[in-house]
């Protein structure tokens, strides 16, 4: 153990002083792409709070002389923001959970139960999660009209948490298909019922891949655009990206309050991917590493 | 929408042992996902294919049209546009990504985690994933704005350094408007074939890499020959997600072009939408929905079985 530790400490070694004019080239165009990747969250930053003399007077690329709060003030006004955010957590976090728990209950069936014809009914699944939008909107617009639901954040919930579930169910069940199965055994010999086992003995050991899909559920629900813009249409029921949008689509924005929508569009989505940094690279790659 | 990992579909032990007494019992906990996916994907659907064949305002009764849609679908010039465009869409989104992810995860991993530290790698990494986490409206939005021909930072910028001539005005001009839609697509795609790839890399054997270096291989020849074919189950998920994504694109058109100028950059979601509630025409929008849905079926069938093959 020890010896390949040193050998590995030494190839490390040996490959640290290695770095040739090669290596320095790649880390430079590395680093060129990365910073091309960011110059569009600098530019945010830059004028988000720049006072909107100096932006008329010296542009997008000047360096901001004051804190100018206004263009965001404008813009959580005219966008109702704190209402936006709200219906966004509201329905994100519904969903999260509903979808987890109804996709928990069919991988059940399909993972543990293991019912006839489960590898095309997961086939189906997870095309029902690739289907276009496009293809369910007008009938849904219709059913939900019919339903008293248009212009309510139920419809998006009931739809959403189903299309999440499609995708949590097909992984969850290739998950559950790897169980331990003494732990099942030892549980029916205990005289545990199939509900007991679920709750007991399933759920718990999987928690770690229940919550990466309840980070993913969340994230996903909360950048939705289509369904919601179609279904939301009064500004009290939108959620963030549906009020960022409309009002984009309306052109009222000028150039100063959108770098403050921008940067109000662009923070939760940060916040969410410092929270969740470690469960979203497991969870990214969770599908891949089998 | 962000990006779907999926597992890789295996094939398993078929369970006769584990299926045995009561498989059946089972069936109760597939009950509700039943009966909501019957009401919110089947039916629709199915309602979509069948409105596909009837001439519809919305309101009031279907007028059956037979294959009247389908015959105006094939003659009509935008429609074929917006499926070259797709087709721009797919390479920007999934082609382009995955061949400069792979390269890029390869640098990182090869010679950034290695030679220099794994630390600057991670970093360089979660800042190339950035534009993934955002919402594609949000996004969208930013880039119009750097976008704009007269405020924008891009033309800003270029009159500053004193090459004005070259300011233009990118997403008003036909010939500019689909690849600067594509190019701000590869910034947003590239993030997640990095990662992905990243990931898989860590899994590789890396005696294989190393036994190929002592044969004297080139680092070009031990990523196509020994790296690729160990990483390609994460390479057909990064270029089915990606490809799906892209036939779905309605987000970066609807807030960065609305299809045009004319039907400079028209693709088939927002052509359906359009044709759904501003043409009112919705037999038409839901036959354009119709041939998305078969052309995004036959895709995902095909590359599972693709996959599974290989798995198996």
């Amino acid at each position: 153990m020890s010896g390949t530790l040193t050998r590995h400490r030494l190839t490390r070694h040996r490959l640290t002083r290695k770095r040739g004019p090669a290596a320095w080239l790649t880390l430079a165009a590395l680093v060129v792409v990365t910073a091309g990747v960011l110059i569009p969250f600098a530019l945010i930053a830059l004028n988000a709070f720049k006072p909107p003399a100096q932006y008329s007077a010296h542009g997008p690329l000047s360096f901001p002389d004051g804190f100018y709060t206004g263009g965001i003030q404008e813009f959580w006004d005219t966008a109702d923001f704190g209402r936006a955010l709200w219906n966004s957590v509201l329905i994100s976090g519904s969903v999260c959970v509903l979808a987890v728990l109804l996709s928990i209950l069919s991988a059940y069936a399909l993972g543990i139960g293991r019912v006839k014809g489960r590898t095309w009914i997961l086939g189906a699944f997870l095309i029902a999660n690739f289907l276009p939008q496009e293809g369910l909107v007008y009938p849904l617009y219709d059913l939900a009209k019919e339903a008293g639901l248009y212009d309510t954040q139920l419809a998006v919930i009931i739809i959403f948490t189903v299309i999440q579930a499609a995708f949590g169910t097909y992984l969850l069940s290739s998950v559950l298909g790897t169980f331990p199965r003494e732990l099942l055994e030892a549980a029916r010999m205990d005289g545990a019922g199939r509900a007991r086992i679920l709750w007991r003995v399933v759920v718990p050991v999987s928690r770690p891949t229940l919550g990466v899909l309840l980070v993913f559920f969340f994230i996903w629900t909360w950048n939705e655009f289509f369904l919601p813009l179609v279904f939301l249409v009064s500004n009290q029921n939108q959620t963030v990206p549906v009020a960022l949008g409309t009002l984009q689509g309306q052109h009222i924005m000028n150039p100063l309050t959108t770098s403050g929508a921008a940067l109000l569009g662009v923070v939760p989505t940060i916040i969410f991917f410092l929270i969740f940094q470690r469960t979203m690279t497991r969870g990214v790659t969770v599908g891949s590493i089998k | 929408m962000a990006e779907t990992p999926i597992p890789v579909l295996q094939r398993r032990r078929s369970g006769a042992a584990t299926r045995g007494a009561g498989a059946g019992a089972y069936l109760t906990y597939l009950l509700p996902a039943a009966v909501l996916f019957t009401v919110v994907i089947a039916v629709p659907l199915v309602m979509n294919v069948y409105t596909s064949f009837t001439d519809w305002t919305g309101v009031g009764p279907r007028q059956w049209a037979g294959l009247a849609n389908y015959r105006q679908l094939w003659h009509d010039s935008e429609f074929w546009a917006s499926m070259w465009h797709t087709l721009a869409l797919v390479a920007a989104m999934a082609v382009v990504p995955t061949v400069l992810g792979l390269l890029m995860a390869a640098a990182l991993f090869d010679v950034i985690a290695k030679r220099f530290s794994p630390r600057v790698a991670s970093v360089l990494r979660a800042c190339i994933y950035l534009p993934q986490v955002l919402p594609i409206i949000v996004a969208a939005i930013v880039w119009s704005w750097i976008l704009d021909p007269q405020y924008g930072a891009l033309n800003v910028a270029l009159r500053d350094v004193g090459l004005g001539f070259l300011a233009h005005d990118l997403l008003g001009d036909p010939h500019t408007a689909l690849l600067t839609v594509m190019a701000v697509l590869i910034w947003f795609q590239l993030g997640y074939p990095v990662v992905i790839f990243m990931a898989a890399l860590q899994r590789t054997d890396p005696a294989l890499s190393e036994a190929a270096e002592i044969d004297g291989a080139t680092w070009r020849q031990r990523l196509w020959r020994v790296t690729v074919p160990q990483i390609r189950p994460e390479i057909y998920v990064v270029l089915l997600t990606c490809t799906v994504a892209s036939l779905r694109t309605f987000g970066w058109i609807y807030a960065l072009t609305s299809g045009g100028p004319g039907v400079a950059t028209q693709v088939p979601s927002y052509y359906s939408y359009q044709s759904f509630f501003t043409d009112l025409d919705v037999g038409y929008g839901s036959t354009i929905a119709t041939v998305m849905t078969l052309i995004i079926v036959a895709v995902s069938v095909m590359f599972l079985w693709v996959q599974r093959r290989h798995a198996g």
